[in-house]
């Protein structure tokens, strides 16, 4: 991360330069930073709500019933995953939030699984392995009905704005797919070495 | 579709708090507590959210990546992904927004259902913006530490778009 992060402002400042754009990357320091916090911002509403859901999931037991409906699924992708882990529940309930499209449960599902791998790591500071395999799954976000994008080409008239949706899955599980193999092969080979 | 979505949440909601008033766990001062630490790990993720977006930000307005897409030019060709849809590709794990105002401007000059506008919507439905989700997700629980996250997430999203233009030519 620290090369990409600083590699990305060394590089915009090299590329400006020769572009002659550095007034828009000077602009772009404090309208990204602003972006930064107005992202939360948005994101607040969701957070509290959906936490405060899942805490009242958790006390009742909500949670880890979930996970053990899915738990053949979790053990195949998170084998080091505890078996009581309320983990297993939190994941299961952020999958299908992005499978269904719902983005903004999605996310704050997403951080209650991360603190409950959290409470599993021995490291702190260093993602764990079940971790990463939970992160490279929602970065390779399967989604059934990709709404932004059929919105945008109904506006533009498409004749049949949903005809690209079995293309989108082919690509979303073919990277999911590859996503999950890589982890799962670094993850063996990291500790191998 | 949007059925699903409408009946999933409210249903999911109530079936939740019904569980919860049956056990009696006290279902609001639960709520509450959860949304406060809701709210208490949304104010972790800013710092890590400002400094990835502000460096986003900067990459773009530097026009570097109409200089990556250039390099990019023999690579295309070779994946058959259209030039016009590269940029898209490239862009579209760092900035969520931004790929979807690009996907705008290529659907209005090529229209939805030509070749280049039907694999450019399927690049940005088939992708997530993975730079945002690991930065969120590790920062609110504040690992450093993110190993071999990137190489998977992004090689994943190289295959998305290769797979992208496949399906399209094969499908249309």
């Amino acid at each position: 991360m620290d090369y990409i992060w600083g590699g990305m402002i060394l590089l915009s400042l090299v590329f400006g330069a020769c572009n002659g754009r550095m007034q828009e990357v000077s602009d772009a320091v404090f309208s990204g930073a602003g972006q930064g916090v107005e992202v939360c911002i948005a994101l607040l509403g969701a957070m509290c709500f959906w936490s405060g859901l899942m805490k009242i999931a958790d006390r009742s037991g909500i949670t880890i019933f979930i996970g053990r409906l899915c738990r053949p699924i979790i053990r195949v992708l998170f084998p080091t995953l505890g078996k009581n882990s309320p983990a297993a529940g939190a994941m299961s309930l952020n999958f299908a939030a992005n499978i269904l499209g719902l983005g903004n449960a999605a996310t704050p599902l997403g951080l209650k699984a991360m603190k409950c791998l959290q409470a599993e790591n021995p490291r702190k500071d260093v993602a764990s392995d079940n971790m990463l395999m939970f992160v490279v799954i929602n970065t390779a976000s399967l989604q059934i009905i990709p709404t932004t994008v059929a919105t945008l080409r109904v506006k533009y008239g498409s004749v049949n704005p949903l005809d690209i949706m079995p293309a989108i899955w082919i690509a979303s599980i073919g990277a999911l797919l590859v996503g999950v193999l890589l982890a799962k092969l670094l993850n063996k080979w990291r500790a191998a070495h | 579709m949007n059925i699903i979505g409408a009946w999933a949440i409210p249903i999911v909601i109530c079936l939740f708090i019904a569980v919860g008033l049956v056990k009696s766990v006290g279902v609001f001062d639960s709520f509450l507590e959860g949304a406060k630490d809701g709210a208490r790990v949304l104010f972790q993720i800013i710092p890590s959210l400002v400094g990835l977006i502000t460096a986003v930000e900067m990459f773009k307005a530097s026009g570097a990546l109409d200089v990556l897409t250039h390099a990019m030019e023999p690579v295309a060709q070779l994946l058959h992904i259209p030039s016009d849809v590269m940029p898209l590709a490239l862009l579209r794990p760092v900035s969520g927004g931004s790929s979807v105002a690009m996907l705008d401007r290529i659907l209005s000059a090529v229209g939805p259902d030509s070749p280049s506008g039907r694999v450019a919507s399927v690049v940005c439905g088939a992708g997530e913006t993975t730079f945002y989700t690991s930065t969120v997700y590790y920062g609110s629980v504040g690992v450093k530490k993110i190993r071999h996250t990137l190489i998977a997430a992004l090689t994943a999203d190289a295959t998305a778009s290769i797979l992208s233009a496949w399906a399209v030519n094969l499908l249309f």
